[in-house]
């Protein structure tokens, strides 16, 4: 069998972060590759690129990782860790321009049925307004 | 001149303890057009700087700057640290070691476009760049007072409708008040000018 795309959600919150990672397991159960990080490296609201690389290696997936992303911050810290991944791995994740919750949900969704990682995330952003 | 240990030192001591002391600030012009924590995150980002000085300022200047930027990376936890840290990092990889006055501007500009590319934003936007770009200018003018070309950008952001962050959620209501990153970069001009200047 073909590994699954891998699924990161980052928030600036822990607990939404959990919270969308547990709706994605109800979804999907281990079919797909997850991930969560949240909270800055105080532990406060906020993101963490440290913790975003981390998040990204647990969800390591030869398909491919798609990263769901609240809001800016997050976006661009996840953008920084990708850039500082190994390079054989850093042309294999993406940030997905999607709702966190709904965008984690929908794209494992896509991901555990083998599509690839464009596939993955293009179905994500059908969401986006 | 010369960038030996003891200015790199006094530089990034001088960077971090003014960010560090205007944290207050920085975080009450945040809590106007943000989420509040821009100071709080420089401030932590900064602290983490200091602890490193020794392994920062041992370095040639390039290497130091780099090291910072990374350090700024890792230790701020908003968009604010890859903002910065992209800014000190490419200046870093952009300047030789021993680099003349036209080599720093030259590796500012191409500084700036890396923070134009990681933020995607560019002028107007009411952002840092509104002070970075502006300062550029001031430098290839030869203009003499650089702190105060960057005071007085960082004021100009206070009439700008926010288009990025956090701050453009408030749309029109964002105006009046002075951006907190752009505020960040007159502060840090001011500190780096202030270093260079003391013998």
């Amino acid at each position: 069998m073909t590994a699954n795309v891998g699924i990161v959600i980052v928030s600036h919150s822990p607990d939404v972060a959990r919270g969308a990672s547990d709706m994605v397991r109800q979804m999907v159960g281990d079919e797909v590759p997850l991930a969560w990080c949240g909270g800055n490296p105080d532990g406060g609201l906020g993101t963490d690129v440290a913790d975003i690389m981390a998040a990204i290696d647990r969800a390591w997936s030869e398909a491919g990782v798609a990263i769901l992303v609240d809001l800016g911050g997050a976006e661009t810290n996840s953008e920084m860790a990708i850039e500082l991944l190994d390079e054989a791995r850093r042309g294999r994740v993406v940030v997905c321009n999607a709702p966190v919750v709904e965008g984690a949900v929908v794209a494992a969704t896509e991901a555990s049925g083998g599509s690839t990682l464009e596939q993955v995330c293009a179905t994500a952003r059908e969401l986006s307004p | 001149m010369e960038f030996d240990e003891p200015v790199r030192r006094r530089l990034v001591r001088a960077v971090a303890e003014a960010v560090i002391a205007h944290a207050e600030e920085l975080t009450a012009l945040d809590q106007a057009v943000g989420d509040g924590d821009h100071g709080l995150n420089m401030k932590r980002g900064f602290e983490a700087v200091l602890a490193d000085l020794d392994k920062i300022a041992v370095q040639p200047l390039p290497k130091a700057l780099h090291a910072l930027g990374m350090t700024l990376v890792m230790k701020v936890g908003g968009a604010s640290g890859p903002l910065f840290g992209t800014l000190f990092m490419q200046f870093g990889k952009s300047l030789p070691d021993h680099p003349t006055k036209a080599d720093a501007i030259a590796a500012f500009a191409a500084a700036i476009d890396a923070v134009k590319a990681r933020g995607k934003s560019d002028i107007g936007a009411k952002t840092m760049l509104d002070v970075l770009v502006p300062l550029l200018a001031a430098a290839n003018a030869g203009q003499a007072d650089l702190p105060a070309a960057a005071d007085a950008a960082a004021e100009a952001t206070a009439p700008m409708k926010a288009l990025r962050g956090r701050a453009s959620f408030l749309g029109e209501r964002s105006i009046g008040h002075v951006d907190p990153g752009a505020r960040s970069c007159a502060i840090i001009v001011r500190a780096v000018c202030g270093a260079l200047a003391t013998p």
